[in-house]
């Protein structure tokens, strides 16, 4: 094995492991604040990637110019969905929570199915469609942008929440609710706001990933249960952890896919998942 | 006159009515079809049995301008012009109902042979019923291989089995070499882990001893849905094929081209069995780069240029049901005609004699609306003159490149670099 193809399967599984990333972190802010499992988070990477395309279809606008519209928008219906279904389930059992947002991912996924079909749809002209050649070395523009990307999300996340006055009452009310409460929090208000960071950082992925994936209704699933067990792995409502451990689930799957075989090639993934929470349950960058 | 005499006189006489109007009986022959008329696919089967539709009224009525076999007179000359009566059945895509619909139509209507079923499931139940009752069976478009390894005597399948269809890669690549193309030494197979993926994979790589010139480089077995093949790709690169065979579904497909354009990955052919590489959203999904794959095809449209019986036949199907024929209806038309070419020489609507002629077929390619060299059954009732057709995207259009006296396009070998 040469060095440059060692580079390249680490470049590469960066590149998707750093898709990964974005997609957990926003699972995580959500979960973290609310200490709700948003099921219904791969089919926010859906429609904010049926956005992206619409956009490109339609008015030609470039996955690029698209993303902080999409962004954007994804942030006012993670906001819309807190409001409308999360906040009425808040008081509910834990069966409510889970019920109601994996009721929201069935109907997400039905009501694309019916709006545009179970066709697959892709981008052909982006202009992140092309690649860089370094020395050999090959980078989808794609997965540069969103390894670029997801580390400026994360910066730009840390900054939020632990510089800013908003950031310590996110903080406030993911430790101690009724203290918060007490300290005159508005938590509906934090809460909120997760959802609506949350979903933009999914809106960031799906947009990135239109430019090299296709959408269909039920694309969500594809990324989605990776990100669960990115989340998982690097703890529970962790940024920082969900960030490690999306960028290390995209090396392994490219290392093993490349040297065991194609279909195993997330067995390493969750065999060190498995090994992880048996030996530290908190996950890699969790709190006790 | 004798009384003994005038009885026999009688007799006689009495004889020849009898048999004359157990002959007028033989002016139809019942034949049933099996396909799937309600459910999911009862789109398919409908077109499908549209498509047996036109070839018994191509059979039973006369046209003097047609140039197919039957089709300047009326029913079968070898019956004494015998008209067809088709029944029809819907098997609903369940091998039970299928089962129970053949032994209805054995046993209640009396049809002398069946048709079917689409579904390999269907067929495989319903010519069961088919065998145990002695009647033929013909399949025009149910592929699983398995069906004509289970040593039936009734059953005959005119369309080539899922195995038959990985040799014509084979021969396909050494037509290539032979005819001045850059001559192809090493074959990836990329395949999807279901069923057919695996079938596939090892119906090709059971075709390396059988030629011998081509070595296997590399076999790469993937997960449907999967969110990235670059290292899949890698593989690729590492092992550097001459062409890449591949068995994979819509979603896969686009995800593979893009990811060689990517990576540069630049073998010499890229080819495909199913119709993923050459779909419309495939297009649309690659816009240029999804020039130059090459699929392989049963049937296609552009071959009526060379054949003047597909130009009469896609017409005429055009004509009666508002819409373009495709490959499948094309396979049931043609077992259609083998089924009443077989009843026409035997003369006779017995079962056993039509299964003897079926048995004994041998229509060459010029009769056929297929571009197979012909129909001629093996011991297990598989045709073995049937060849595939390979489809390459050349400026976003179809194009019929091989066999090369069908081409409808001249082959783009190697394929050119990305863009």
């Amino acid at each position: 094995m040469t060095a440059t193809l060692a580079t390249q399967l680490l470049v590469s599984g960066l590149g998707m492991g750093c898709i990964f990333a974005l997609i957990a972190i926003g699972l995580t802010l959500i979960y973290g604040v609310m200490n709700i499992v948003n099921f219904a988070h791969g089919e926010f990477l859906m429609i904010s990637m049926y956005g992206t395309w619409l956009a490109y279809s339609f008015w030609g606008v470039d996955p690029v110019v698209a993303l902080p519209a999409v962004g954007a928008l994804m942030f006012l219906f993670g906001v819309l969905v807190y409001y409308v279904l999360v906040r009425q389930v808040l008081d509910g059992t834990m069966h409510a929570q889970i019920f109601a947002t994996f009721g929201l991912m069935v109907f997400l996924q039905a009501a694309a199915q019916f709006v545009f079909g179970a066709d697959y749809h892709a981008i052909d002209k982006s202009w992140l469609g092309g690649v860089l050649r370094i020395g050999g070395i090959t980078l989808p523009s794609a997965q540069l942008a969103a390894g670029l990307g997801a580390l400026l999300a994360t910066l730009a996340l840390y900054a939020l929440i632990f510089r800013t006055h908003l950031g310590r009452q996110l903080r406030a009310v993911s430790q101690d609710r009724t203290a918060a409460l007490t300290l005159g929090i508005d938590a509906d208000r934090m809460n909120a706001l997760a959802w609506g960071i949350g979903a933009a950082c999914v809106g960031v992925a799906g947009a990135l990933l239109s430019s090299f994936y296709y959408v269909f209704p039920r694309v969500g699933a594809v990324f989605v249960l990776i990100s669960y067990v990115a989340v998982a792995l690097g703890g529970f409502g962790s940024i920082g952890g969900a960030l490690v451990a999306g960028v290390l689930i995209g090396i392994l799957q490219v290392i093993s896919g490349f040297f065991v075989a194609s279909t195993l090639k997330f067995l390493p993934v969750y065999l060190l998942y498995l090994v992880v929470v048996l030996l530290r349950p908190t996950g890699i960058l969790g709190r006790q | 006159m004798q009384l003994q005499t005038k009885l026999l006189a009688a007799a006689a006489l009495i004889g020849c009515v009898v048999a004359g109007a157990s002959f007028a009986q033989e002016k139809t022959v019942k034949i049933g079809a099996l396909y799937p008329l309600s459910g999911q696919v009862a789109k398919s089967g409908e077109d499908t049995l549209n498509a047996i539709k036109l070839a018994v009224q191509v059979i039973n009525t006369t046209n003097p301008d047609s140039k197919l076999p039957f089709g300047k007179t009326a029913g079968l000359p070898g019956l004494g012009g015998a008209k067809i009566e088709l029944i029809a059945a819907d098997h609903q895509g369940s091998p039970e109902i299928g089962a129970a619909e053949a032994e209805r139509l054995i046993a209640q209507e009396k049809v002398v042979a069946l048709l079917g079923a689409f579904h390999s499931s269907v067929a495989a139940t319903s010519s069961q019923v088919a065998e145990r009752s002695q009647i033929p069976y013909v399949s025009g478009e149910s592929e699983a291989t398995t069906l004509t390894e289970r040593k039936f005597k009734y059953f005959f399948r005119t369309t080539p089995s899922s195995r038959t269809q990985a040799q014509d890669f084979f021969t396909f690549l050494r037509d290539v070499g032979k005819t001045g193309g850059t001559p192809v030494k090493t074959v990836a197979l990329v395949t999807e882990n279901t069923l057919w993926g695996q079938e596939f994979a090892k119906s090709v790589e059971g075709y390396f001893k059988e030629f011998p010139e081509f070595t296997l480089a590399a076999k790469i077995t993937y997960a449907q849905g999967t969110t990235d093949v670059s290292s899949e790709v890698q593989r690729l690169i590492a092992a550097n094929p001459d062409v890449v065979i591949h068995a994979s579904y819509d979603a896969e497909a686009i995800l593979f081209a893009k990811t060689y354009k990517s990576f540069g990955f630049q073998p010499k052919g890229i080819m495909a069995i199913g119709a993923a590489f050459g779909s419309g959203a495939f297009r649309t999904a690659l816009g240029e780069d999804a020039n130059y794959f090459l699929v392989r095809e049963h049937w296609a449209r552009d071959l009526a240029a060379k054949n003047a019986l597909i130009e009469e036949v896609a017409k005429l199907y055009e004509k009666a049901y508002g819409k373009p024929m495709d490959g499948t209806p094309a396979r049931a038309f043609q077992a259609t005609m083998v089924l009443a070419d077989a009843i026409n020489r035997a003369g006779s609507a017995d079962p056993a004699k039509i299964r003897k002629a079926l048995a004994e077929t041998n229509m060459p390619g010029e009769q056929l609306i297929m571009p197979w060299q012909g129909v001629r059954f093996d011991e297990t009732g598989q045709n073995v003159l049937t060849r595939g057709i390979f489809i390459q995207t050349q400026e976003g259009k179809p194009a019929t490149v091989w066999p090369f006296d069908f081409a409808q396009a001249k082959l783009v070998w190697p394929r050119p670099a990305w863009k």
